[in-house]
């Protein structure tokens, strides 16, 4: 059995300034925005030392326990499944803590930015309430009709369970919403991850309130300002085929079969 | 500064706050205030599932699962609790099942169970498969689902808002709960909550520990708020190491693992564990596991070149079989060791879990001022409190049952209090303890860094009071854990600003892993015996005699205002097993 040592070129990162050291050298060039000091956003570069095995997050704890305190931004589990730390990772939205450094080019400077669209508040905090605002606006929850609930577990077969499978894996990042350029131009959309959560519903076999989350989501700002980008399914760190589910929504809406 | 006044204020929103929240709101005006976003809760990190003996794939019933549990916890466990959260483990998957949570199906419909360390068929005859499941997202579903079914309630969330103290009244000579003091992160500004009831859910505090599955977050921020306010901590000592933790990183990979097929091997390729449980195998209890995973590599079988870690072998199941029963955990192999877990083994060690030890309670989720006396409007429930259905040793499973059985039980009677008691009367300056604390931070010229504090605690803690422990390395804890109190004293702040200042926070958070942590070693150097996650090399044997008993710890302040951690002990509550020798 192999010794899991990482193959320090295997990744096309630079390597090691020595022999021994795992360590380079990076540079994060990271956007600053802090109102109690200045109206104006600013790009601020911070250069340390790091293992490029470590994560994005790694570099950002580096930055603030080490070098500069003041640097802001949420985060929680570190391995990208409570979703608090999406952000905008050398252009493209991803979750810091699923980043590793050498998989990112870490001979330029990487830029790190908060996700686009939503309100920035400090540095790479945004205003997460429009977000969960049209989360909620979809009714994400099961909705059944009848008056006698079951003594037992409702039945649900394995396909049945299978069929919404992929939009079950949300975790509420926002990477995909804040990626996609028609949220950028209208916030009004509801975006993508409303639209999973919808889709998690609409085709779980159990649900019956398919009809009424398909209406809302027949609005103006609804399924159709949707312009297939794929921005969205590449910004996913889940792996969710978000296109996909909003183009399931959009064919349920044209056939009311789902 | 605001003062708010509702009838139930629930501290936390991960999954124990938020089955609370659903059913006190149903019952009382509740707010729920939590220091993160609610689906952000580390419970959303627990993978394997839920165990309740629903008999779906086999035989199997909830007296089996209360003695596993008893067992598992080396009988430290209150059987009266173990049989309530047995029994009530039915219902509370039902319950999920109802509120649309998507667990895995059985070729007839009815959820899927799977194979999960310590839970077997009659008393320790064979492994059962007990564990409800959603592939191995099961917390991710709970956290999901419940979140869900509280904006269907319409449950008023206080997002970023951080718990920084308890408000407690004396009134004819009783201690009651007048509410709590909260520091919204995004604007700096104090609130008082004046509420009926209160219920702590904020989770456990693994961050004093270097490597651990646990969140940035988890640092025992509603265990120190209690503890400071002279409510006692109960069984600090035993704290869980998972057995299968990503080599140095620490991220859980699921016991589903192991219970899927999975097996612990050691350099040789030999299937280590059948030595150490020729029964239960690599499905021993976990403190069993990581005893037996360190044994290996302290006896030179370890693997890689420094032998400091073993294998999870997951090679010879079928690709199809990782994929939709363990997607997550094969993936955070690829992610961060960048192994393919279909042909290569993965690299583990035991990493810092879950704290079996809390805020007291009984099994209502009532706090407890002392070995019986309620306090009366305090709760607690989930990994903040201690029931005590772990014991020394928690079963994997058993935690997600734990937030959901006593998370809703808390919110029940903490919402039933609130509408026929009166609110408390606040404290004279309720703000002032928050108010000093901040003000001192923001305004420190010392020369301590936060992080380098916080450095030195957890190479401590792993290096002398995680798997294996002795009166030397915990007293070596005790003294260090005593200097960096001293020193953080004198620790200083960056940030100086009102709007989301982490830097203080972060800051904070410190200070009460500092006074858990001074707790835990205390309390571990006391217990001269090894029981479940507590295991003492110059104690090696469980002493019924003198410790079948639970550690209370108590924070005593001198009239010159050292603070000191002061022990007393509490009856284990036996209801109908005798305590055995332990063996898997």
């Amino acid at each position: 059995m192999a010794t899991p040592v990482l193959d320090k070129d295997a990744a096309g990162a630079p390597g090691p300034s020595s022999a021994e050291s795992p360590y380079i050298t990076v540079t994060f060039r990271v956007r600053r925005f802090n109102p109690e000091v200045s109206a104006e956003a600013t790009w601020e570069d911070f250069q340390f030392e790091i293992d490029p095995k470590e994560r994005v997050l790694d570099g950002l704890h580096k930055i603030k326990w080490d070098l500069d305190g003041t640097l802001t931004f949420r985060r929680s589990c570190a391995h990208g499944i409570c979703g608090s730390d999406a952000m905008r990772i050398n252009g493209k939205n991803r979750l810091a803590c699923k980043t590793l450094i050498k998989d990112i080019n870490p001979e330029k400077p990487i830029t790190i930015e908060p996700i686009k669209g939503l309100t920035v508040l400090k540095d790479l905090v945004v205003d997460m309430e429009p977000f969960f605002q049209a989360y909620r606006d979809v009714m994400p929850f099961l909705i059944t009709k009848d008056t006698n609930e079951p003594t037992r577990e409702r039945l649900q077969s394995a396909e049945d369970r299978e069929r919404f499978d992929d939009t079950t894996k949300c975790i509420l990042c926002a990477a995909c919403t804040t990626s996609c350029p028609v949220f950028w131009n209208d916030g009004q959309y509801f975006g993508p991850a409303a639209i999973v959560n919808a889709h998690r519903f609409i085709f779980d076999s159990r649900d019956e309130a398919g009809e009424q989350r398909l209406e809302i989501l027949n609005d103006r700002d609804g399924v159709w300002r949707c312009r297939t980008t794929f921005n969205c399914t590449d910004a996913c760190p889940r792996g969710i085929e978000v296109t996909k589910a909003i183009a399931e929504v959009k064919r349920a809406l044209i056939t009311r079969r789902y | 500064m605001k003062i708010h006044k509702y009838d139930t204020v629930i501290v936390g929103a991960g999954g124990a706050g938020m089955r609370a929240a659903i059913e006190a709101t149903k019952r009382s005006r509740t707010a729920v205030l939590t220091k993160l976003y609610p689906t952000r809760s580390h419970t959303g990190a627990a993978q394997g599932g839920m165990a309740a003996a629903l008999a779906n794939v086999e035989e199997d019933n909830w007296e089996w699962h209360t003695f596993d549990t008893v067992k598992g916890g080396d009988y430290l466990v209150d059987q009266d609790a173990a049989e309530i959260l047995a029994k009530e483990a039915i219902d509370s998957v039902l319950d999920l099942e109802k509120m649309g949570l998507p667990f895995n199906r059985t070729p007839n419909g009815t959820i899927d169970q799977r194979r999960f360390g310590g839970h077997s068929r009659n008393h320790g005859e064979a492994p059962v498969r007990r564990s409800c499941y959603a592939a191995d997202r099961t917390g991710h579903m709970i956290l999901q689902t419940l979140y869900q079914n509280c904006v269907k309630e319409g449950v008023e969330f206080f997002n970023e808002f951080y718990v920084l103290d308890q408000l407690i009244t004396e009134t004819d000579g009783i201690k009651r709960s007048a509410g709590v003091v909260a520091y919204e992160l995004a604007t700096g500004e104090i609130h008082i909550f004046q509420a009926k009831s209160v219920i702590y859910a904020s989770g456990g505090c693994g961050k004093f520990f270097k490597v651990t599955s646990n969140a940035h977050t988890l640092t025992g921020d509603g265990q120190a708020a209690v503890y400071r306010r002279g409510i006692p901590l109960e069984d600090m000592e035993f704290f869980q190491f998972h057995p299968t933790g990503i080599w140095r990183m620490g991220i859980l990979l699921t016991e589903g693992a192991r219970g899927e097929g999975g097996i612990l091997r050691n350099k040789d390729g030999e299937r280590f564990m059948e030595k150490y449980a020729p029964v239960m195998k690599d499905l021993a209890s976990r403190d069993v596991v990581s005893r037996s995973i360190y044994t290996e590599i302290r006896e030179g079988r370890g693997c890689g070149p420094e032998g400091d870690h073993v294998y999870l072998d997951l090679t010879h199941l079928p690709p199809e079989q990782l994929d939709a029963k363990l997607p997550d955990i094969t993936e955070f192999a690829r992610t961060y060791l960048g192994i393919e877990p279909y042909t290569d083994p993965i690299p583990i060690q035991p990493t810092a879990h879950y704290a079996m030890g809390g805020i007291p309670t009984n099994v209502q989720g009532e706090v407890l001022a002392d070995n019986t006396t309620v306090v009366p409007g305090l709760y607690a429930a989930g990994e903040v409190a201690c029931v005590s259905v772990h014991g020394a040793n928690r079963l994997g499973t058993n935690s997600l049952l734990d937030i959901n059985v006593f998370g809703k039980r808390a919110g029940i009677a903490a919402a039933e209090y609130a509408q026929s008691a009166d609110f408390v009367e606040l404290p004279e300056n309720p703000e002032s303890f928050v108010a000093e604390q901040i003000e001192r931070l923001r305004t420190s010229t010392g020369n301590e860094r936060v992080a380098q504090l916080r450095r030195e605690l957890q190479e401590t803690m792993d290096a002398n009071v995680m798997v294996f422990r002795t009166e030397q390395t915990i007293k070596t804890a005790v003294e260090k854990i005593a200097e960096l109190r001293e020193r953080y004293k004198n620790v200083a702040i960056q940030d100086k600003g009102k709007r989301f200042n982490t830097d203080l926070l972060e800051a904070i958070e410190l200070g009460n892993l500092l006074d858990l942590a001074e707790v835990m070693a205390v309390s571990a150097l006391a217990r001269k015996e090894s029981r479940g996650g507590h295991y003492r090399e110059d104690y090696p044997n469980r002493d019924d005699v003198n410790f079948m008993r639970h550690t209370m710890a108590y924070r005593e302040v001198g009239a010159d205002g050292t603070e000191t951690v002061r022990l007393d002990y509490k009856p284990v509550v036996q209801t109908r097993y005798q305590p055995m020798e332990r063996k898997y």
